[in-house]
């Protein structure tokens, strides 16, 4: 997998510091887990936190520094370390922090079909973005839409083309409030994407904008 | 005079201190003694974060914890070629804020599979941890208002469309150790 398109720098750094709404977290946890690159990038900010939290002696527990450490000593006393090594998982098509959203692999995704041959699947996320899975059939469009906030759409299986950039699996684009793109899948297969917005698509033709509350995108 | 002295004395030694010692020591031994140790050091910095990061006192101390008592349950998933002791404690306490601020889920990228024979050459754990010292000292150095800046980010201050990544610290040779680490393990994966 040779992935192209990667999450920008901010983007890494706000979700080192835990700022980024559930449903783009989702996106960057499923790229971080195709893309080793930006694994270790994202390890890099991680260090700049350790740094910043490491410089600062804190809000003391001078006074009951001993009641303290006592606790914590009677607390782990109680508690055996069973050591459980991560697995690897069988592989599917989801990168294992999506199929914990979706409960198990492509399979068991719980389509709706949104028109136009494009079907979508809503997933559980908190308030201020939202998630969602989206199926593209081979050649067809996105809906033409712009945006009101941030947009991130991660290749899952097959690809697909926008504004003259290719996007394979891996790959995430971002468009902005300034973006107004049609992603087409390519011709050769069906394309399916794991898209996160921090505000409501704005859609360019009629129908869509019309079934748009109907269908929470 | 004599206490600035002292101070400074203080965090020399403490800059001595083998953390990641003190962790192997935990993971292979359970030992309560380099646990206390651990939580004295770190217990209070990451009450500290969380207070800064809105929570109250009590909420703080509780947090910090729990974020010592995972400390203690997963030693073994501690990975000293990929991160310092600190950056580990950090990014626990930093989960659990937003579980416990913001009531959330935190969403995390698969771990690599690994176990015990995936045990790290120590230079490249040395290596790793010297950076980590380097950029401690990098963000000790830098003008307070730019410092300042990347406390607010990561205490949670600025919304993630208010942060700019430009640190101007040396993130890349740290980025390029954990991506050996990475390419190791994967190796022993296979």
């Amino acid at each position: 997998m040779t992935i192209r398109h990667h999450i920008s720098e901010n983007l890494l750094l706000a979700h080192a510091c835990g700022q980024l709404p559930e449903a783009f977290n989702l996106v960057v946890a499923a790229h971080l887990t195709m893309c080793d690159e930006c694994r270790a990038r994202a390890g890099a900010f991680d260090a700049l936190g350790g740094a910043v939290i490491d410089a600062d002696p804190g809000a003391g527990m001078d006074d009951m520094a001993d009641a303290a450490v006592a606790a914590a000593v009677a607390r782990i006393t109680g508690a055996p370390q069973v050591k459980a090594w991560p697995v690897a998982r069988a592989a599917g098509v989801l990168p294992a922090p999506l199929a914990d959203y979706v409960g198990g692999d492509l399979d068991a995704v719980r389509w709706r079909s949104v028109g136009m041959g494009v079907r979508q699947a809503i997933l559980p996320t908190a308030r201020g973005a939202s998630a969602r899975l989206l199926h593209i059939p081979a050649g067809a469009a996105m809906p033409g839409h712009g945006h009101g906030g941030l947009e991130l759409t991660l290749v899952l299986q097959g690809a697909f083309v926008d504004e003259g950039e290719r996007y394979g699996p891996g790959d995430v684009e971002s468009a902005d409030a300034a973006t107004q793109h049609t992603p087409v899948a390519e011709a050769w297969g069906d394309c399916i994407c794991l898209a996160a917005s921090d505000a409501k698509l704005k859609f360019s033709g009629l129908l869509p904008r019309l079934a748009q509350p109907f269908f929470r995108i | 005079m004599v206490i600035s002295v002292n101070r400074r004395q203080v965090q020399a030694q403490e800059a001595e201190t083998d953390w990641v010692g003190l962790v192997v020591r935990v993971r292979d031994h359970a030992d309560r003694a380099a646990f206390a140790a651990l939580f004295r050091h770190f217990a209070p910095r990451v009450k500290g974060f969380l207070m800064k990061s809105g929570a109250s006192a009590g909420l703080a101390e509780e947090c910090a914890q729990d974020v010592m008592a995972v400390l203690w349950q997963k030693a073994h998933l501690y990975d000293p070629s990929r991160a310092s002791v600190a950056t580990w404690v950090f990014t626990i306490a930093r989960n659990r804020r937003i579980d416990a601020l913001r009531k959330a889920r935190r969403p995390e990228p698969e771990d690599l599979a690994w176990g015990p024979e995936a045990e790290p050459d120590q230079a490249e754990v040395f290596e790793l941890q010297r950076e980590c010292a380097r950029l401690g000292e990098a963000v000790a150095r830098l003008p307070d208002k730019q410092r300042a800046l990347i406390e607010r980010a990561f205490w949670g201050d600025l919304s993630h469309s208010e942060i700019a990544a430009e640190t101007g610290l040396p993130l890349g040779t740290i980025k390029s150790r954990i991506r050996l680490a990475l390419e190791r393990l994967r190796q022993v994966m296979d």
